[in-house]
């Protein structure tokens, strides 16, 4: 795990998640930007995929549990595709709250992978 | 004799803001029932009861995410007990599990800790959502109490 990206992408994914509630609270469809926002905190979760997967094998191995590392990375992986699928399907200011509340949720999810990366103990 | 079969309005419990608070449920299913597993699977001797119970919320986090989607006077009903049962869950487990931990067999209160439930210290580890979830959910039901007399759409 590298750590600025780690940091990157919570700030990302909270940037984004805050961006799309603003936008679904102002009533807004989902549109181009907040699906784009979202389809950028997935993008950054593949690539902390393939981080996860090298890091071991470039001496940089977790302190923590890596099955759980997993279960809350893939676990995030699947969630902007499920609310961007509803936002496709169910255009309403709603579905754009959704896609917020999803980012956010991603921010959580990664800083906790991060934890479990670096402080937690095996 | 043509019996009238203008479509009545449908009645969904998961109207605007419902939607939200469904993927709200749907996310902390997620995320209890994950952990609750992986604790079981990996260290299940560790705290028995708290990872029991923690496995329990998760379900019931699930069957009140699909209680609330699904229509009906019986899912309503289901949907009233499981989220009821989370909020005396999450007060009773959160209150245990600061007061005396070594109840439920923890070793200590760090809600964020390798032994942490979704309920320790009343959902701090998430955000207290886990505290909050179960008032919001019960305040939109009770916004859309099914008509007196409701039975399934089956019929």
């Amino acid at each position: 795990m590298i750590e600025l990206f780690t940091w990157v992408q919570v700030a990302v994914a909270v940037v984004a998640g805050l961006f799309c509630l603003v936008l679904g609270l102002l009533g807004r469809q989902p549109n181009d930007y907040s699906l784009g926002a979202t389809l950028l905190v997935e993008v950054l979760l593949v690539v902390q995929l393939v981080v996860a997967l090298i890091a071991p094998f470039a001496g940089n191995p977790p302190s923590g549990s890596l099955p759980e590392f997993y279960i809350y990375l893939i676990s995030a992986l699947l969630l902007p595709p499920l609310a961007g699928f509803w936002a496709l399907l169910e255009r309403n200011r709603w579905a754009t709250v959704v896609l917020g509340v999803i980012c956010l949720a991603v921010a959580v999810m990664v800083y906790r992978m991060y934890q479990i990366w670096v402080f937690q103990v095996a | 004799m043509a019996v009238n079969s203008s479509p009545r309005p449908v009645r969904t419990k998961s109207l605007g803001i419902g939607r939200v608070l469904v993927v709200v449920y749907g996310i902390l299913a997620l995320a209890a029932t994950g952990r609750s597993v992986f604790q079981i699977m990996d260290r299940f001797a560790e705290a028995p009861l708290a990872f029991s119970l923690s496995a329990i919320s998760a379900v019931v986090y699930i069957v009140a995410t699909i209680a609330l989607v699904a229509p009906g006077a019986n899912w309503y009903a289901v949907a009233r007990l499981t989220i009821w049962f989370e909020l005396v869950g999450v007060l009773v487990v959160g209150t245990i599990s600061l007061a005396a931990p070594g109840l439920l067999g923890l070793n200590s209160t760090n809600p964020f800790g390798r032994e942490s439930t979704v309920w320790s210290a009343y959902g701090l580890g998430y955000l207290l959502i886990p505290l909050v979830l179960p008032v919001l959910g019960l305040l939109y039901l009770r916004t859309r109490r099914p008509a007196a007399g409701a039975t399934d759409d089956a019929a």
